[in-house]
């Protein structure tokens, strides 16, 4: 299998759908002549043109409704919002339109659309552009919410997503584009709402989505070196959540530990550790440990945001607390 | 002194009670009168009232735990009394250990007594129990009590000690602050397996041929007290007699001009029929194992075939599936292995309902005994011209008696009479046997 980037990842499966199905467009800032901000659509303005990679003014309300109704005119759009953090400026689109459409109008309108942005923090940009928010689109019915990790992931589920007739909130992590992983060649489609076991152990449970579960794994790789046997199960998507897969898991291995990158407060490792204790109380040999980010606006500092999120020596330490073992 | 609530006799046959749901939790008012546990009973639920006001004080017998009849549940304190007894803090150390107090010595004895009838009951598992007449010597030194509230153990391990019947009391926690775990429990029942634990046999779990149906108390109940009555397997018998003139001319045709070793048998026809009623009737093809049933989702029908000096018992399996013709050509060649004495196990073994034909002896009916782990066995008698009367006539009949054998615990007489029935009907009208 070809090793590329996520960032490639992402570009091929854009290109793919589009060389497919012609009623895929892109609609976003600066996507277009400059390629993006990211890089995600390189290429791509250049090989389909304007009709079908669309440059768009400064203001994320219209390019997210304008995706809006051209998923309810019959086409199959993908929006780029440059950060998660600017989709606050569309929330009503997406939660007040995207999501409602189809139920409001009794299935007689669909919104196959899909908003891409990435997320996360890391890269010194300050408390207003380093946030996770895909939990406040998690939270909301008739939004499908996917987060890959890795670059297969982020290949198949963005064709999934496009292909799906729902309106799709499709998280992306600023610290994920350079990463390298190999893709299966040919049609790669992971169904949505199904999450992945990353690596099997039987000791215990480290579930995360997006980036975490690269952290995760680091994780398992060195609680390995001690003897214990992390399984990592990677969420892919949020909405809908995957709980057999995660029950499954920890009736194996009796103990969990959650992670995000975002607020734990009311967030994905609130909701994963509810559901673990709804779905395999019976199985937990311990109380569940949750680590999330720092509950402040994010320090510009370097030390500062560093501290601020969730590291690997914090999952191995996460996971020894839940065996009863000294970090 | 707080009120005891002890296990209540809800029934004259009642032995034991299960607590089902508490219907107050410690600290909760309760009056006098008013319900505050469910007990589950060998035959209802029952919901006891307190026979004091006050304050639920503690909880000794947990939801879902059974204790003899007399034995105390839990506790209510009187106005004015905030905390349990001495008595009750030194002798309720941890939810799985229910204490048997008999409700007299309970009362009349001091505390440090009654904590020592309840050491010398854990060591004398075996003992009924009865009322003692006078206080036991002291058993050795008893435990320092627990600290106030529950005993530690992680849900995995409360879970397992259910399934392992492991008392968590006697169980030492490996975990952080003592907490029990998995890997202690599981050490637990190695070192000590418990006497009737509810575990399945592995190979009865694993089986993918078998689908497993928990018995109720009910059924459970019943499923004892058949065997106290008689034997490990509790029999029960009913018979037919079935007209058999139409199946015996059909055969007649069947068989004109084939081979001797080719000829059907009434024999291989009641395999049929019997084969083909027990899809109807799948609890037939069931067994009993430690309050459950075992249900056989494939139909192997024995027959038995004697031997020099005993008896053998061939196997037809997925005998439903099989044409009349091949199921005849396998019975005969099954039957001559047996007499050959070159059976292999695979040849007897795994049969799910079995079929004892005395006929061919002169004998008119018979009850058989079953083969276990079968719950029933057919004993098929011979077909002789018999006088019946039909419209009021008397008229010879080609009349053949069934008896099945049944096992109680496993199903009941109208099941038994309504299979028997099917059987009788398949063989009256054997169209469908020949297809």
């Amino acid at each position: 299998m070809p090793e590329i980037t996520y960032r490639e990842a992402l570009n091929q499966a854009l290109r793919e759908e589009m060389l497919r199905d012609e009623s895929v467009l892109l609609l976003g800032e600066d996507i277009g002549v400059f390629d993006g901000s990211f890089k995600v659509t390189q290429g791509l303005y250049k090989e389909f043109g304007e009709r079908r990679v669309k440059d768009t003014p400064i203001s994320e309300d219209t390019i997210v409704g304008a995706g809006v109704g051209a998923a309810m005119a019959g086409l199959r759009p993908v929006v780029e919002i440059m950060t998660v953090n600017f989709s606050l400026l569309a929330t009503d689109q997406v939660v007040n339109h995207a999501a409602k459409i189809r139920y409001m109008f009794g299935g007689h309108a669909t919104v196959p659309l899909v908003i891409r942005m990435p997320g996360g923090g890391g890269h010194q940009l300050g408390a207003q552009h380093s946030q996770s928010l895909e939990v406040w689109y998690a939270n909301i019915p008739g939004l499908v919410v996917v987060a890959p990790a890795t670059p297969a992931d982020a290949k198949g589920l963005l064709k999934t997503s496009i292909r799906d007739d729902n309106p799709v909130v499709f998280i992306e992590n600023e610290g994920l584009y350079n990463t390298k992983g190999e893709v299966p060649e040919g049609e790669f489609l992971p169904p949505l709402g199904q999450a992945d076991v990353k690596r099997q152990g039987t000791d215990v449970s480290l579930v995360s989505h997006s980036r975490m579960v690269l952290l995760c794994l680091a994780a398992a790789d060195q609680l390995a070196q001690e003897g214990i046997e992390a399984e990592v199960v990677d969420l892919r998507s949020l909405r809908p959540l995957d709980v057999a897969t995660i029950r499954t898991s920890v009736e194996k291995t009796n103990h969990a530990v959650v992670v995000e990158e975002g607020w734990g407060s009311y967030g994905i490792t609130a909701e994963t550790a509810a559901l673990i204790y709804e779905a395999a109380f019976d199985f937990l040999e311990s109380p569940v440990a949750r680590i999330s980010g720092v509950e402040v606006p994010m320090p510009y500092a370097k030390q500062m945001e560093q501290a601020c999120i969730p590291t690997v020596e914090q999952i191995v330490a996460g996971a020894k607390k839940t065996l009863g073992k000294a970090a | 002194m707080p009120e005891q609530v002890l296990m209540p006799r809800l029934s004259d046959t009642m032995t034991e009670g299960t607590v089902s749901k508490w219907l107050k939790h410690p600290g909760d008012e309760v009056k006098k009168g008013e319900p505050i546990v469910e007990i589950e009973t060998d035959k209802a639920n029952i919901e006891l009232e307190a026979y004091a006001s006050g304050k639920l004080a503690r909880i000794v017998l947990q939801e879902g735990q059974s204790a003899p009849v007399g034995n105390l549940i839990g506790e209510i304190a009187l106005p004015g009394e905030t905390t349990p007894s001495p008595a009750a803090a030194g002798e309720g150390r941890g939810e799985g250990t229910p204490t048997p107090v008999p409700p007299s010595l309970a009362r009349a004895e001091s505390p440090g007594e009654v904590v020592a009838e309840t050491e010398a009951k854990r060591t004398e598992p075996t003992e009924q129990q009865a009322p003692a007449p006078s206080p036991r010597p002291p058993a050795p030194e008893p435990e320092a009590p627990e600290p106030e509230g529950q005993l530690r153990a992680s849900p995995i391990a409360r879970r397992l000690a259910r399934e392992l019947d492991v008392d968590l009391a006697h169980v030492k926690g490996s975990g952080p602050l003592g907490r029990i775990q998995k890997e202690d429990v599981e050490a637990a029942a190695k070192a000590a397996p418990a006497p009737g634990s509810r575990l399945p046999t592995p190979a009865a779990e694993a089986a993918p041929d078998v689908e497993i149906v928990q018995l109720n108390r009910m059924q459970q109940t019943i499923a004892r007290r058949m065997v106290e009555a008689k034997g490990p397997v509790p029999h029960f018998y009913v018979s037919m007699d079935v007209d058999m003139a139409k199946a015996l001319a059909d055969l007649e045709e069947l068989n004109d001009g084939l081979p001797k070793e080719q000829l059907v048998t009434i024999n291989d026809l009641i395999v049929r029929a019997c084969a083909l009623a027990l899809r109807d009737y799948p609890d037939v093809n069931s067994f009993y194992q430690d309050g459950r049933l075992i249900r056989n989702r494939r139909i192997n029908v024995g027959f038995a075939v004697a031997v020099q000096g005993g008896l053998m018992e061939p196997v037809i399996r997925d005998a439903d599936g099989k044409a009349l013709k091949e199921l005849a050509a396998e019975s005969k060649a099954l039957a001559r292995k047996m007499r050959e004495g070159k059976a292999e196990p695979r040849d007897y073994e795994g049969g799910t309902f079995s079929i004892s034909n005395l006929g061919m002896y002169g004998v008119t009916e018979f009850s058989a005994i079953i083969n276990p782990p079968h719950s029933a066995i057919l004993a098929v008698g011979a077909v002789q011209d018999r006088p019946v009367v039909v419209d009021g006539h008397l008229a010879v009949s080609k009349r053949c008696t069934l008896t099945l054998s049944a096992d109680h615990r496993v199903f009941y007489g109208a099941t038994a009479a309504e299979f028997l029935r099917t059987v009788k009907q398949k063989l009256e009208k054997p169209l469908q046997l020949f297809t």
